[in-house]
């Protein structure tokens, strides 16, 4: 995998290629397979994708009770047309929702980059494949993009809460919904990577403190603030605005933000809302429960 | 790790840790007994203790037993199948010495009586290591094919087998030697690139000084 986006804008410059095809062609290198079978692959994802989101349990909650029907309930204020937000950003936020609570009952999801941040990348992509009605094709180069991004980050920093906090979950996962938003609406390699990361900064220092240590509460919902924030970035990238610290030092950043997390703070469900006189009650019940 | 490590794996959630790695973890429990498992005693340790249940980890390595994959849709409903296909399972509570917060012991019991002990964590993103088979050390990670050989501590007993996977055309990813005591028991673990061919394991267990031989296989089987 490529260890710098500063690498993959200039090979895509030298070679003249798309940013998708370099990490389509760096794939078929490294796990030595046919272009065939690695597209065919990828498109496997977007379509599980797809599926967990057809797929989503209206009256399903997880074994917890922490977490379920809150999709529903955005999918009515879309419907019925109350989302300050608008249908679009609204349609984002329902599908974000309903994954991380699809992930949060034991339904099959897609992890892009993990589990508890699978809802950001398939909330932007396939809301903007129904707004935009781009083919599955082209979704599935979308799809290289944000796994070019995320390969970098894991290679730079970490994709794991228990390493790096959330900002290396949902930040991650931000990151390369804002890169394939950006290719999606024709977009340069320089905007993809700009949008990268703008969506990272936006996360950085973002705890993870997931309430009882379930992934649930609070990371259903942030996959909402991860996907809405991949699309402000990418929209700032297209107008071409651009970061100020460049895309891999920001990447960088993140590294070194999340080493210094107190540990209470990654993945540990002892510090933030977990550390809560609310989330501390919410663990005892769980755990009373369990020894019954 | 490749794109795919980041653009999945499918699986079935909440936590690729607690839910999918658990589930690997049952898959090579049940691929080193290399039978169908009979019974099974569980024991969690640490945060697999802590938040197991909700994160579906019981479930999870009962799933892996049955032979399940990581994404099968059937995982959340496995304690049901196990008593329909005859496993019996439990689950206890366990501190084990220097282990990884999430990690497991399991004792195995295969239909023919083959029996088989493993100590194993899920290190993140779905990956797994196991740490211990029958009570000695072991350090690998399951996505290669691996040949675990326990023998007496006497010398001789690596190059034999090492010659033969030589002849047979088998290249040795990574090897690992372990004992208990001078002259007790000692185990060898041996990844490989290639799977070992047929006859090879019967050939290896018929050996002086060879106590155990277990073989984790990459390629699917059944049992059935």
């Amino acid at each position: 995998m490529y260890k710098s986006l500063e690498e993959i804008c200039r090979e895509a410059k030298r070679r003249n290629k798309e940013f998708w095809e370099l990490i389509l062609e760096d794939d078929c290198e490294e796990r030595q397979v046919e272009r065939e079978s690695s597209f065919a692959a990828m498109l496997g994802m977007y379509q599980a994708m797809k599926e967990a989101d057809a797929s989503y349990e209206a009256e399903r909650y997880s074994s917890s009770k922490l977490v379920g029907s809150d999709g529903a309930k955005l999918h009515e204020a879309v419907k019925n047309k109350q989302t300050i937000c608008g249908d679009f950003l609204g349609t984002v936020m329902e599908k974000a929702v309903k994954m991380g609570e699809s992930n949060a009952c034991m339904k099959r999801i897609v992890a892009a980059p993990t589990a508890g941040a699978c809802g950001v990348v398939p909330a932007v992509f396939l809301s903007m494949q129904e707004a935009y009605g781009y083919t599955d094709e082209k979704m599935v180069q979308a799809l290289y993009v944000a796994a070019g991004i995320g390969g970098v980050i894991a290679s730079r920093a970490f994709i794991a809460g228990a390493q790096g906090g959330c900002q290396a979950e949902i930040g991650s996962a931000s990151s390369m919904a804002a890169g394939g938003a950006v290719f999606l609406r024709g977009g340069g390699e320089e905007a993809i990577v700009h949008a990268a990361a703008m969506a990272m900064k936006n996360l950085l220092g973002l705890a993870c403190d997931p309430v009882a240590g379930l992934v649930e509460v609070p990371c259903v919902k942030r996959n909402v603030v991860g996907a809405v924030n991949a699309l402000s970035s990418a929209d700032m990238a297209l107008a071409g605005i651009r970061s100020k610290i460049p895309p891999d030092e920001v990447i960088d950043a993140m590294r070194s933000v999340g080493l210094e997390l107190p540990s209470c703070i990654r993945e540990t469900g002892m510090g933030g809302l977990a550390a809560t006189p609310t989330g501390i009650r919410i663990r005892e019940e769980i755990s009373g429960r369990t020894e019954k | 790790m490749n794109i795919f490590d980041i653009i999945g794996p499918v699986m079935v959630g909440p936590s690729s840790s607690h839910t999918a790695g658990a589930v690997k973890i049952g898959q090579i429990g049940r691929k080193l007994l290399g039978e169908r498992v009979k019974k099974a005693d569980i024991y969690l340790h640490g945060s697999f203790l802590a938040t197991g249940k909700g994160h579906g980890t019981d479930k999870a390595l009962v799933a892996g037993l049955l032979g399940m994959a990581v994404d099968d849709k059937r995982i959340p409903a496995s304690f049901e199948i196990a008593g329909q296909e005859g496993l019996e399972f439990s689950f206890h509570s366990i501190v084990l010495q220097d282990a990884h917060p999430n990690s497991v012991k399991m004792l195995l019991w295969g239909e023919s009586g083959k029996e088989t002990e493993m100590v194993a964590a899920s290190i993140g993103g779905g990956r797994i290591r196991v740490c211990e088979i029958d009570g000695l050390k072991a350090n690998f990670y399951g996505d290669l094919p691996t040949l675990v050989v326990r023998n007496q501590d006497k010398p001789g007993h690596v190059v034999k087998v090492t010659s033969l996977l030589g002849e047979k055309g088998i290249n040795i990813a990574t090897m690992q030697l372990y004992r208990d005591i001078r002259g007790g028991h000692a185990v060898m673990v041996i990844e490989l690139d290639q799977e070992i061919p047929e006859g090879f394991l019967d050939w290896l267990k018929e050996q002086e000084g060879i106590e155990k031989v277990t073989y984790l296989s990459q390629e699917e089987k059944d049992y059935v």
